[in-house]
């Protein structure tokens, strides 16, 4: 083999001619070996990838797409997984015959990835600049002072500012956003032919995905690298992708450009999966209640009157009180029995901490009503039993139920905690409850890692309405789950909220998701909020700034509609966190029409 | 950092003086009777009392305490009931000894409890993963003068590689600081081990390795670091498990340290050097646990000490 004799040549081959593919992958097949023997997770899947060129592999959670890029890294989880058949072939080289030794010159040489969590893929412990360096120096020779200056150059190209003296920084030091600008800037030092990008701004506000997305459509345009981008985000396929292959399975059901893909889908699954996107400005499934709620004047489930919630930061030599977290700076809003309230914002802005304060989890300042009662200067047992009124559904369905209880007992303890009905009057009621959610009743003996994440969801919504509050409070409890199943469960919660006239406050930084289910949406920003109205005054007519940024940042699920250029924010949002008596100014909300509510003057 | 340091010099005196109450109340309750073992079995009753006034043990607790404590804060430990010398002057002359000891037998645990964790935990699942872990759970549980005797037989008396007992050359220290160090070694390998595979999983790890850095790279540059930071936090404790072995290391080779002076106070109830070979101990304690917090911050750059 010619790698062997020539070892330089694999690193240093000259950039194959335009017309050839850069990667070529040809019946690839990864099987895992599991307690039910080995099974395949991608079957028989072959694509390859020009110069330039940026493919979207999208699909939805157990498709293979992830394992697909792993395999092209050689980064497969060992010993459980495996190529079982197929080639990958960088160039001439066929990437699965090298050895470890002979791969790795490959890896983050001329093949690069950046990972879905900025937050954890950076090494805690290690500089910003020890890590850049690293990755310049593991695939060159030059000398330290040189790969110091590539790696400035590196950090400049994806727009950090101060690159320099970014160097001495570790990642806690730095935002999301920042960080992932970080990854992106050490896979692209070395120019790599090919960027493989895991879901790069899954995890990141919608307006810093934006930027993201933006700077590596730019580096793309100067290097000419070829991009696989893998995403269940067809908004961001949409705004991104060249060609598209739609995964199911582990199997491609279909591939085509961009385009054709989105007008002409061949295949009943993209259909599906595109129709199941939620799109902004497509609203109107959802009756806006004012009409038939008005006559009857509606009485307020929840009301919040400046609602403050501060954290206090010690420090100093006695751990006295010097900085606090304005988390919660003066909210007040109100929730109508069968109304659903959205808040909307980006990280950090507050509005989890405000459903905290809301069901009683976090202490607070200002007034909370639940169902007419203050909850200050309530006793134990009526701050239990206005309690039951007010229930959550969190994000994460894996970490929310434990996992060593029957979900049927999961389903029950809020009753039992409650003290309500006999064991045998529970029992019915969490039947009934199963089959109102869409599950069956003899699943109640299982355990929860035995269903997928919808199913885990629609178990935490029974449990929520197991004591028929007045408020369910959603935190994000839809962002785990794929489009498809999240459609069925927004249409779920729709549902009940008919049937049993519960107030929702769903908590989102998904806009088009919030577009979907809302009555009535508040903007928050660094604790305060900025604009609130109806959901056609948001969405058709937003009026602060902030809230036109938030609508615009998000990816359309559209070729036609693609962005030449996005929002870019000019810096971060600022910290929360304030020194003692520096508390921030109260913004001023004023109706401009129809109970639409803006703040006064702009963020900035 | 001065701040801190002050509060935590401030809590460490609250920690002694506590140690120095509780041990001395217990040493009071004792049912054995000090001057019964200084005056000897053949003493008349009336000496028996002449010297229970003399050391001013006939007076109630709290003056006594209050007694040892003024001396205390101006350094006097108290004079020895039986060697009818200064408590410290003891002290000092042994502590060299065991703190030399302690350092051998940290550098035995750390050299031999981390290797073998990293090696367990890089191929987990293997044979090699379980006969260390079989290595580690006898290094736990064997009671440490049985494995002193044993290294003692094996590698002094039949091989003769090392001596027999004594102090004075770096040979002499080889066996008592393995003695010392197999236990914490199993403690350590077992932490080293589980810290690390959960390391090994974390997404920063595949980021080093999609860099195409070498396996010994992302092996001792990435996950070491991370790994290694619960098993700082361990050795501040681990000094004072020591104390404990050292009483029995040091009667078994011989090594004159502090753990023979305290073995040989409490076979005669001689309580100055009890109470002094406690807050010694006591002292090496606080002040490992604030040496480890101390290097913390060096290793994680997140951990601030406020």
């Amino acid at each position: 083999m010619n790698a062997a004799t020539h070892p330089k040549q694999a690193a240093g081959a000259p950039a194959p001619a335009a017309d050839r593919p850069v990667l070529d992958v040809a019946g690839l097949t990864i099987s895992v070996r599991g307690e039910d023997g080995e099974r395949p997770v991608v079957s028989d899947l072959s694509f390859s990838l020009a110069r330039g060129e940026t493919l979207c592999i999208a699909g939805e959670s157990g498709s293979g797409k992830s394992m697909t890029s792993l395999a092209i890294m050689a980064l497969l989880p060992q010993p459980q997984a495996r190529i079982s058949a197929g080639s990958i072939r960088l160039g001439d080289t066929d990437l699965t015959s090298l050895d470890e030794r002979r791969m790795r010159r490959i890896r983050g040489n001329r093949i690069a990835m950046i990972f879905q969590e900025p937050m954890t893929s950076l090494n805690p412990v290690l500089s910003i600049g020890r890590q850049l360096v690293e990755a310049i120096e593991a695939h060159t020779g030059v000398s330290s002072a040189e790969s110091r200056r590539l790696a400035i150059e590196a950090l400049t190209a994806v727009r950090i500012p101060e690159a320099e003296s970014r160097l001495k920084q570790y990642p806690h030091e730095l935002s999301g956003g920042m960080r992932q600008r970080v990854m992106i800037a050490m896979a692209l030092a070395l120019k790599p032919d090919v960027l493989i990008a895991d879901e790069p701004t899954t995890a990141l506000d919608v307006t810093v995905q934006g930027e993201v997305l933006e700077l590596l459509r730019d580096l793309q345009r100067q290097h000419g690298t070829s991009v696989i981008l893998i995403t269940h985000d067809m908004g961001v396929v949409a705004e991104m992708a060249d060609r598209v292959i739609i995964m199911r399975y582990g199997r491609m059901v279909e591939q085509g450009k961009v385009a054709d893909i989105f007008e002409r889908p061949q295949v009943d699954y993209t259909r599906d999966l595109l129709a199941a996107v939620p799109r902004m400005g497509t609203g109107g499934a959802r009756q806006v209640p004012t009409d038939k709620a008005e006559p009857s004047q509606p009485t307020d489930v929840a009301v919040a009157r400046d609602l403050h919630v501060r954290f206090d930061l010690t420090g100093g030599f006695f751990g006295r009180v010097n900085r606090r977290v304005h988390a919660v700076e003066g909210i007040s809003f109100s929730i109508a029995a069968n109304e659903t309230l959205s808040l909307v914002g980006e990280s950090g802005c507050g509005k989890s901490t405000t459903a905290k304060a809301l069901a009683g989890l976090v202490p607070y300042h200002g007034e909370l009503e639940i169902g007419g009662r203050n909850l200050k200067g309530l006793g134990r047992e009526a701050r239990k039993a206005v309690r039951r009124d007010v229930q959550m559904i969190f994000q994460d369905p894996y970490a929310s139920l434990d996992p060593r209880m029957r979900v049927g007992d999961l389903v029950a303890e809020p009753l039992v905690i409650h003290d309500i009905g006999t064991p045998g009057e529970r029992t019915e009621r969490v039947a009934a409850l199963f089959e109102r959610v869409g599950l069956s009743v003899d699943q109640m003996e299982r355990y929860p890692h035995e269903f997928s994440g919808g199913q885990r969801q629609r178990i935490c919504i029974a449990r929520a309405l197991a004591l028929r509050p007045k408020l369910i409070i959603a935190d994000e409890s839809v962002s785990a789950l794929d489009v498809s199943v999240q459609a069925r469960v927004l249409q779920l919660l729709k549902e009940l909220q008919a049937e049993f006239g519960v107030a929702y406050l769903f908590i989102s930084h998904d806009m088009a998701v919030v577009e979907n289910i809302s009555d009535r949406v508040a903007v928050m920003y660094l604790g305060q909020i900025v604009e609130m109205g109806t959901r056609d005054q948001i969405f058709s007519n937003p009026r602060h700034p902030y809230t036109r940024r938030l609508i615009e940042a998000v990816p359309v699920p559209d070729p036609q509609r693609r962005r030449a250029r996005f929002a870019r924010m000019e810096r971060e949002i600022p910290s929360p966190v304030r020194k003692l008596g520096d508390a921030p100014r109260k913004l001023v909300l004023a109706d401009v029409g129809g109970g639409h509510l803006v703040a006064e003057s702009p963020v900035s | 950092m001065i701040a801190y340091l002050t509060r935590r010099l401030i809590q460490a005196a609250l920690i002694l003086l506590g140690v120095s109450l509780i041990t001395f109340a217990l040493l009071y309750l004792l049912p054995a009777d000090p001057v019964r073992q200084i005056a000897g079995r053949s003493a008349t009753p009336q000496t028996v009392e002449s010297i229970r006034q003399q050391l001013g043990l006939d007076q109630p607790f709290a003056v006594q305490y209050w007694r040892y404590l003024t001396n205390l804060v101006s350094g006097d430990l108290g004079r020895s009931y039986i060697q009818r010398s200064e408590v410290s002057e003891l002290i000092v002359a042994r502590l060299p000894a065991s703190l030399l000891l302690m350092v051998g037998a940290i550098v035995c645990e750390l050299v031999i409890g981390l290797s073998m964790g990293l090696i367990a935990a890089v191929k987990r699942g293997s044979a090699t993963d379980q006969a260390l872990m079989v290595g580690s759970f006898i290094g736990v549980s064997a009671p440490q003068f049985v494995v002193g005797l044993l290294l003692l037989y094996v590698f002094a008396v039949k091989l003769g590689w090392f001596p027999i007992g004594g102090y004075g050359t770096f040979s002499h220290m080889v066996l008592p600081s393995l003695t010392l160090g197999i236990l914490g070694a199993g403690w350590y390998s077992r932490m080293m081990r589980s810290s690390m595979i959960d390391v090994l999983r974390q997404d920063y790890i595949r980021t080093a390795r999609a860099k195409g850095l070498a396996q010994r790279a992302v092996l001792f540059g990435h996950a070491l670091p991370n790994a290694i930071l619960p098993v700082i936090a361990m050795i501040g404790i681990d000094i004072g498990m020591f104390m404990g072995g050292i009483v029995v290391v040091e009667s078994v080779f011989g090594w004159p340290g502090i753990g023979q002076l305290a073995w040989q106070a409490i076979q005669r109830v001689d309580i100055p050097i009890i109470m002094g070979v406690t807050l010694v101990s006591a002292c090496a304690i606080v002040l490992g646990n604030l040496l480890a917090d101390i290097v913390a911050p060096f290793i994680d750059p997140r951990i601030k000490l406020r």
